[in-house]
């Protein structure tokens, strides 16, 4: 059981790297889908005693549906209707970027120790993850130039947060989880319409002609 | 004693050829062809030896040197890897730094054997094998002391040795992550697919291939057989860390680890038919990948 946890959380870890390194899209969403089905894995292999599982299947259950399913599904299509090229151009190189991502591993797997936390931690691994994934969120966001490659750094960003968050199911209401859920949702909807808005002004998701559009 | 020794001097020496055979007729299958023999690559190795050697007169001694300290070196490290989980025939601490920098040595002599012709061509495959084995180096290093740090031990006998079962248990995903890393590393620094592809006689794409055009007669079979050995050795580091069965007795231990070369061969097999060739920009991404993934196993064994 305790091995199966740690594996969960190094395959999250490993995921985050071959975000950083991938260069096909298809891939990355594939990738991101399945670090959501993780994450909502994870949250049932953290149950302890002290939970009410029908609230944690509650949690896990919808974070995998919208991880896992809806959300690459939506991205999905919306590649498939805007004829999107399946690269991820990136601002910043592969190598450096996965270079990156490697030094944040590091450091927060080096440093959560140091972090006082006000609960008694779950799971040695579950802040350097957390953290680790928040950063390669970060770094795709900044590093990739199209705006659907920038709405996967986001999602990677939640998920960062969502593992922060199973620090916290002892003591988060289900109305606070199920905001962080729709949060998630609402933000790809809304960049969605901005995906569409862009594609239709300028016949690219290149979010560098923002800043062309200075008078 | 005496006799195990010979045992193990001769799997570590007959053996090795007929892995690439495993290799090829898997992707023979693979490809729906019925493929070479599974000894053909001995058939090679006697038939070049059979047959007289043509040296340009450009080259110097070096060039005749290269596949002999080539063969010699990587022969040399296999001395010093355990097999089926008996001590090595050499083995002391430290013993790891001297494996990783025999196979340099043979790579070294290689590249120099290759530029020593003169040729652009092959002086252009020599850069781009040592530029990738510079990048294959760490992750291979890494990979070591992750097994050293695992296993509180610092000779390959001891990493691959009775400790690993224990390490095993302890420090589950540091290992996986090293073994992954681990196989990264053997396939390009055996130039199998994703990375180089050992049959292709393209200018554009060829790593290892092109800097053994000149060799010819005894010194191509050197050349040819040193890979196998090269490639028995890693499948060997890369069996014996995953797949520690700890069997008892010596000659069933043999029985099985043979087996599992023979799995890792498929392995690898498998690897190149489902695999396309990677792009040369991709390959040092692929080993920094591979690096990385070690770094990572390093810092959950050390934190």
């Amino acid at each position: 059981m305790g091995a199966w946890t740690d594996m969960a959380f190094i395959l999250v870890v490993v995921l985050d790297l071959f975000l950083l390194a991938s260069s096909r899209l298809g891939a990355a969403i594939r990738a991101v889908a399945l670090q959501g089905a993780l994450l909502s894995l994870l949250a049932l292999l953290l149950t302890g005693s002290g939970h009410s599982v029908g609230h944690m299947l509650v949690v896990a259950g919808g974070a995998f549906f919208i991880k896992a399913v809806l959300i690459p599904w939506l991205m999905f299509r919306a590649i498939r209707e805007m004829a999107i090229r399946r690269e991820m151009e990136p601002l910043v190189g592969y190598v450096p970027s996965m270079i990156l991502g490697g030094v944040g591993v590091v450091l927060s797997f080096a440093f959560s120790r140091g972090l006082p936390l006000p609960t008694n931690e779950m799971h040695p691994f579950l802040v350097p993850t957390a953290l680790a994934t928040v950063w390669t969120g970060l770094l795709l966001v900044v590093s990739r130039r199209k705006a659907v490659t920038q709405v996967l750094g986001f999602l990677v960003l939640e998920n960062g947060v969502f593992v922060f968050g199973l620090l916290l199911t002892d003591f988060m209401p289900v109305m606070v989880e199920a905001g962080v859920l729709l949060d998630l949702l609402a933000a790809v909807f809304v960049m969605g319409i901005v995906m569409f808005q862009i594609n239709r002004e300028f016949a690219s998701l290149d979010t560098d002609a923002l800043s062309s559009l200075k008078d | 004693m005496i006799l195990r020794a010979l045992f193990q001097i001769g799997i570590l020496l007959v053996l090795p050829p007929f892995l690439l055979g495993v290799v090829n007729r898997v992707k023979a299958i693979f490809a729906g062809r019925q493929g070479p023999p599974l000894l053909q690559l001995y058939f090679d190795v006697w038939k070049l030896l059979q047959k007289g050697a043509v040296y340009s007169r450009t080259t110097t001694w070096v060039f005749r040197a290269g596949p002999i300290v080539g063969l010699a070196a990587v022969a040399t490290a296999g001395t010093m890897l355990p097999v089926a989980g008996q001590p090595a025939l050499f083995t002391f601490a430290g013993d790891f730094v001297l494996f990783a920098y025999l196979l340099a040595l043979a790579r070294f002599a290689t590249a120099l054997a290759a530029l020593d012709t003169g040729s652009s061509f092959e002086g252009m495959g020599a850069a781009r094998e040592v530029s990738f084995a510079s990048m294959a180096e760490p992750a291979l290093f890494l990979v070591l002391v992750v097994m050293a740090r695992a296993t509180g031990s610092l000779s390959l006998s001891g990493m691959l040795g009775p400790a690993l079962a224990p390490a095993w248990r302890a420090a589950a995903p540091a290992l996986l992550l090293s073994a992954i890393a681990l196989f990264v590393v053997a396939l390009a620094e055996n130039s199998r697919i994703p990375v180089d592809d050992p049959n292709t006689h393209l200018e554009l794409t060829m790593i290892h291939e092109v800097m053994v055009l000149d060799h010819s007669g005894p010194d191509l079979a050197f050349i040819l057989y040193g890979a196998s050995l090269k490639f028995f050795l890693f499948g060997a580091l890369f069996v014996r860390l995953v797949a520690d069965a700890g069997i008892a007795g010596i000659w069933a231990a043999e029985a099985v680890f043979v087996v599992e070369l023979i799995g890792f061969a498929i392995l690898v097999g498998v690897v190149e038919s489902v695999m396309a060739r990677l792009r040369l920009t991709r390959v040092p991404q692929m080993l920094v990948g591979a690096s990385v993934l070690s770094v990572f196993a390093l810092v959950l064994l050390l934190r």
